[in-house]
Parts: C-alpha cells; structure tokens; sequence
C-alpha cells in the first residue's frame, strides 16, 4: 500500500513538473487563433472559436516585408552558420583528439579557457573588426567565426566523442596505406554521426534563437531575421499590440525548433551528457 | 616537426578564430576601455577616466551591478536546486523517464529566444493568465512585471524554468554512483534523506561544481530577457549588466565606455570562478583523489 502511494506521489510530481514545462507554449499555441480581447479576457484554453487571421495578419510582418522574407532571412544566416560549424569542429577537434603536436595540452587548455570567456568582454572589438571591414548589415560576422571554429563548445564535445573511439581504427587504416585526412573522412566522421548530428542540432537552434548578435549586426529591415521581426512586431506605431499575432508568430519562429527537436530528441540529450556543459 | 605542420593545418581554422576573434578582442578591449572609442569622434586615450566615471558618477552602473548580483543569487541557485530535484526524481525506478526527460528539456531549447521572451510578457502581465490562475485559488493579484520589487524575480524564473541541461548532467552524475552504496547504507539503517545528504549529494558535487561556474557565467551576462520582457524596467530594476552594456555599447556607441564596463564584468566573474574554484578544494568530492 504504502508502496502504491509513494509511486503515485512520484507521478503526479513528475505531472505537475511536466506541465509547467509545456503549459506556457501549449497557451501559446491556443492563444495564436484567440481574438486579442479573449487572450486578456478569459481563463479558457481553448479558442472560443478558431481563427486563422492572427496568422495571415501577423505573417505580413512590416507590410513591406513579410515573414516570408524574414523566415528566409533566418535560413540564410543559419544554415551556412550551423554547417560551417560543425565541418570546422570536427577538422580542429581531430587534431586534438588524435594527432601527436608540440604545445598540444597548452593549446587544449586554451581552447577550454574559451569556454569561460564571457561573451561580453570580446563583443565590442569584434564589432569593430566587422565595422572596419564593412560587413556589419551582413550575415558573415555569424558566418566567419563559424568557419574558424570560434565556439569552442563543439570542438569539446567532438573531441570527447573522438576519444571515445578506438585508436585501433585509425592505426589499422593507416597500415592500409590511408593518409590523416582519409582516416578522418572514411573512418572516423562515418561513426561521429550522432556527435554531428548533436552539434548541427544545437547550433542551429542557438542561432536561430539568437537575439543579440543579430540585434547589433543586422541594421536594415530587409535582413532581418525572425527574431528581429518579432521583437519588430512588439513595437509598432499604432501603439496597440495586437497579441493574438504577435502569438501567432513567435509560434511560428518556434516551430523549426521543436520539430527538430522532437525529431531527433536523443541526439540533444547526449550531446549534453557527453560533454556536460550549456544549454 | 612534420607532425606540428600536419596538426597546424588542422588546427588552422581554431588558431585563427582564437587569436582574431578571442585573443585580440580580449586584449583590445582592455585598450579601448581606456580612450574615448565611440564611432564618430577621434580616438584619444583618457587613462582611467572610463572607471573614474563609472565608478564615482554613473548610478546607472551600480543599479546595474546590484540588479545583476540579485539576478544572479536568486536564479542560478533556485535553477541548481530545481534541476536536482528533478533529476533525482527522474532516477528513481519510474515508467517513461524519456519521456518526462524530453518534455523538461523543452523550455532549455527554446526558452532564451524572443518568442518566449514575449509569452513571458502576456503571462505575466497585470491582467495576464497567471494572475487570473491565482484569482481561481483567491490568492490576490502580484504586479509580476509591474512592482520594481518583484520584476527581477519574475525574469529570474524564466532562467529557473530552462533547468534542462543542468538536469541532464546531474542525471547522467546520478546514473555512476554505485549502487553498492546505497545497500550497504541500508544495511546500516540509513534513513533516506540521510542517504541523500551523505552519499548522493557529495557523489554530485562534481557535476554540481561544473553547473555552478557555467551558470554563473551565463547568468550574468543574461540580456533577451531584460531587453524584451521588461526593457529594464519598471524604474531600471531590471536593468541587467547585459543592457547596461548594450546601451552604452550599441544604443550610445560609447565604445570605450562598454569596454570598461565589459572589463568589469569579466574581472567579476574571473574572481568569482577563482574563488568558487578555490573552495572547491572543500565540498567537492572527487572518487579518485581530484588528480585530473
């Protein structure tokens, strides 16, 4: 009996938990077909009827540009970002995990410092950088670091993920006359597939859901990515915000995300164990 | 030799981020956080004119500090606590743990982006759901976003709400501790919130010791949040750090200014992770002697 009620006390806990977890987004999901009176006027989740206006009416952004322009203003900065990434972390990440180099701990070492390093600190002198080279109002201050691996976060994941490979692989393929770069090519970024995976995964969703590198780099409306749009939409000239769209909207920016999340869901929880760190 | 060169070229991508875009903003900012910087005028150095400023003349920055230190006290804690807690109740012999795990996980991915940011908004707003929930009980309404008292507080919750990695990591800590443990405590006649303290918790300190550092570190830097919710508001009681130094830096383009403040911030959080480092040598158990 007492057993019965202590499992039973360990589900409604784990219910409650639960719901405070997705609550908030199953409302906002509801509250996108709302009217903006029922939004502030009633205790109802469900729409007292359904009504797809607050998305044709929230889609058309700033009139001049819409959400069509600002979604694939997103997918231009984030996809060649997520890639560059994580083709990057993987090259750096073999040198750490299996090539012989002189000063190589030291190196390590900083590379984990970085880890630590706030982002605050180097933010302004990396904005002058892209000032001076005139590509502020642009894509490449997200792109460029991605391409030379500045996120030290997935170099350690893979490099713990390397390390959890057999060094055997690599000696036997070396007999078999491969060089370094084979090794990693047809050996060992075959069977990095989940780190990979983990690290597009993340790194996707952390840029695409980034607000403030896209709020100083990106000036003009016609860049503007979601995020922008969205934090757009809050301030608009009339002075009434009509909720219902911005809802129906920041719904929308979420969507990719808990797609590919709910999709590939084990890949993000072992990314974060095996490297233990973010998020 | 060859090796060296070999490994440079794979090396190659990282060498260059780190030293254009790590190292040199590091040092650069600490350069220009003493001149004038901003992007119209010359650049001249003024020596510590920047600090004597901030420290002597700008109330905005001590609001600042003392609105990011509550921040900071109240959210990492009340994360860490809440993620164990979960993660320990996620370890007992329960049906469906992937599933609570995934759902728990969900606010951790996509809690720091401007769409959350604004639901938060709605929620919380004076007539918002959450007090029309707490009518329902007969609790009186709360000015979440609205009471310079409370504000804070309701933007540290969104950060408590988004416990997921921490969750993972203390649960992957949970999974490695021996179960011989815990029998041969029974054995013992331990009761189980002695178990907890005597053996679960020390076993964790570790991880809990990692947690703290990375978010002390994130927390402190916190601006979505702020920016959006409240916009530092009401009376600057939410003003993080984070927009001090983005209005400065990026409202003001007083460059030099948002440098120093930014070496501010760095050399607070440098003693906070020494010192966090430094005492670790006393709570945190390491199995094998600490010999990393």
């Amino acid at each position: 009996m007492a057993r019965v009620s202590r499992d039973s006390i360990k589900y409604i806990l784990l219910i409650a938990v639960g719901m405070i977890m997705i609550y908030p987004f199953v409302w906002m999901c509801l509250a996108s077909f709302k009217s903006n009176d029922e939004i502030f006027g009633s205790l109802n989740l469900l729409p007292s009827k359904i009504s797809f206006a607050p998305f044709a009416k929230g889609w058309e952004g700033s009139g001049q540009y819409t959400y069509t322009n600002f979604f694939s203003n997103s997918f231009w900065l984030v996809i060649p970002t997520t890639l560059f990434t994580v083709l990057s972390s993987v090259v750096v990440s073999y040198a750490f995990a299996r090539l012989k180099f002189h000063f190589k701990n030291a190196a390590f070492m900083l590379m984990i410092a970085t880890l630590m390093l706030p982002n605050a600190v180097v933010i302004i002198p990396r904005y002058m950088i892209f000032n001076n080279l005139h590509w502020v109002d642009s894509y490449l201050p997200f792109i460029v670091p991605a391409l030379l691996a500045c996120n030290s976060f997935f170099i350690f994941m893979m490099v713990q993920f390397f390390r959890g490979l057999p060094k055997e692989l690599d000696e036997s393929a070396y007999i078999d006359g491969c060089n370094s770069f084979e090794i990693l090519v047809k050996i060992l970024a075959p069977l990095c597939k989940p780190a990979i995976i983990s690290a597009f995964l993340f790194q996707f969703i952390w840029t695409w859901n980034d607000f403030f590198n896209s709020l100083i780099y990106i000036n003009s409306v016609s860049k503007y990515t979601v995020t922008l749009g969205l934090r757009m939409s809050l301030d608009n000239e009339s002075g009434v915000t009509p909720w219902n769209q911005v809802m129906a909207m920041s719904f929308m920016t979420i969507v990719p995300c808990v797609l590919l999340f709910f999709f590939a869901q084990k890949y993000f929880v072992e990314g974060i164990a095996t490297t233990g760190l973010k998020g | 030799m060859k090796d060296d060169l070999r490994a440079l070229l794979y090396l190659s991508p990282w060498v260059l981020g780190f030293l254009v875009f790590q190292f040199y903003p590091l040092i650069a900012s600490l350069g220009y956080s003493f001149t004038n910087l901003n992007l119209m005028g010359t650049t001249r150095f003024i020596g510590f004119k920047n600090y004597i400023t901030m420290f002597t003349r700008d109330p905005d920055f001590y609001q600042s500090l003392k609105v990011t230190a509550v921040y900071v006290l109240f959210s990492v804690p009340f994360k860490l606590i809440f993620a164990l807690f979960v993660a320990v109740l996620l370890n007992m012999k329960i049906r469906g743990v992937n599933f609570f795990r995934t759902i728990y996980y969900i606010p951790s991915i996509l809690g720091g982006s401007v769409a959350v940011s604004i639901l938060w908004r709605i929620l919380f707003a004076k007539d918002g759901i959450v007090n029309r929930a707490i009518a329902y009980l007969h609790i009186p309404a709360v000015d979440w976003l609205g009471s310079p008292n409370i504000a804070i507080y309701t933007l540290g919750l969104i950060i408590v709400w988004q416990f997921g990695s921490p969750m993972v990591l203390f649960l992957a800590g949970l999974k490695q501790i021996p179960s011989s443990f815990y029998e041969a405590a029974l054995v013992d006649g331990a009761s189980r919130p002695r178990m907890f303290f005597f053996i679960t918790l020390p076993m964790l300190t570790p991880i809990l010791f990692f947690n703290l550092i990375m978010q002390m570190i994130s927390a402190f830097q916190e601006f979505t949040s702020a920016f959006v919710v409240t916009n530092g508001g009401p009376m600057k009681s939410t003003y993080l750090y984070g927009m001090k130094l983005y209005s400065e830096g990026f409202s003001h383009f007083n460059m030099g200014y948002a440098s120093a403040l930014s070496w501010v911030l760095f050399i607070i959080i440098f003693i906070l992770t020494i010192v966090i480092f430094k005492t670790s040598n006393n709570w945190v158990y390491y199995e094998d002697g600490g010999n990393m």
